[in-house]
């Protein structure tokens, strides 16, 4: 019989080595499309870890946003640029000490500031969103549409903000390219297609008699 | 069983990572901007973390509102690199000082 907590533990530790070395081929990978292909990774370990700590829709929303939209994006734009690699990566070696030191330092630092060793006394209770009967998302869901319902409102303007900046930003203007202007040929009018000349009326010629023969009328 | 000093660990390690690639990838936007991603990542594992062991639903809720402007920043970010590579054909942040005085 395997003792659920421990089963825990052991996954946090599977999870967390995975996201660990997936994050150092990201920032270590020669090739760049390999480097995305491994932040996927790194992204979808974490999402395993929210999940051990009960938060699934932030595991899942991390997925399908960053997964399925955000790293797409990156895939794209890193297929779609011609990249010199070997001109890219020149200093990797150079700044690689300074990285690892600073990396270290800084590490360390945190580890020590935060007091990691008393943290080491909360251990993980019961589900703070099972405790008032809800699920995880229904829990999120009534804290965002009360309490926090204008940051909410904010968060859509910027991404509204973010598509207008993105698609005004890549957009050219070329020259010399004949484009239908949608809005023109809505707008036109009967009286601008066509152009009623008055003018008077004519009388047709009479037929010309031939000479030498009598016509009767 | 695993504790909050666990969740604290891997985000510093997860930063601290991100943080040498800012030194080390000093060439490549496109590795800078993921460093950046990782860095968030980072963050929103502590978020989480804290969220859960102290019963607050705010931690959750702002890590939701972290991963809306790190989409608007990603998306807008990748547009100012294509128009970058467009104009210079170049992504190599030391040859990018045309605003050098």
């Amino acid at each position: 019989m395997i003792d659920p907590q421990m089963f825990q533990l052991v996954c946090f530790y599977a999870f967390a080595a995975v996201t660990v070395v997936a994050a150092l081929g990201v920032i270590s990978l020669r090739n760049t499309v390999q480097a995305v292909l491994s932040l996927v990774l790194t992204f979808f370990s974490t999402a395993c870890i929210w999940l051990l700590a009960e938060a699934e829709f932030l595991a899942i929303a991390l997925i399908v946003v960053y997964v399925g939209a955000v790293m797409v994006l990156f895939l794209f734009v890193v297929m779609m640029l011609d990249i010199n690699q070997e001109r890219v990566r020149e200093g990797f070696i150079k700044y690689l000490p300074v990285g690892i030191i600073v990396a270290l330092v800084m590490l360390g630092e945190m580890l020590a500031l935060i007091g990691v060793r008393a943290m080491h006394q909360a251990v993980m209770g019961a589900d703070p969103a099972a405790a008032v009967g809800m699920s995880n998302t229904e829990w999120l869901g009534h804290a965002l549409y009360t309490q926090f319902l204008l940051p909410f409102e904010i968060a859509a303007l910027i991404l509204t903000v973010g598509v207008v900046a993105a698609v005004v930003l890549t957009l050219r203007h070329r020259t010399g390219v004949r484009h239908q202007q949608a809005s023109q040929q809505v707008r036109v009018k009967a009286a601008s297609r066509i152009r009623v000349v008055k003018m008077a009326a004519e009388v047709p010629a009479a037929p010309q008699a031939e000479p030498g023969k009598e016509t009767t009328p | 069983m695993i504790t909050l000093a666990h969740f604290i660990v891997l985000g510093a390690v997860l930063f601290s990572i991100a943080l040498a690639s800012l030194f080390i990838n000093r060439k490549n936007v496109i590795v800078l901007l993921m460093s950046i991603e990782l860095m968030l990542l980072a963050v929103n594992i502590n978020f989480v973390a804290f969220s859960r062991f102290l019963g607050d639903v705010a931690g959750q809720v702002f890590v939701f509102f972290i991963l809306t402007v790190a989409a608007a920043e990603t998306a807008i970010g990748l547009a100012i690199l294509v128009l970058l590579f467009r104009n210079r054909s170049t992504i190599n942040v030391a040859e990018i000082d045309s605003m050098k005085g």
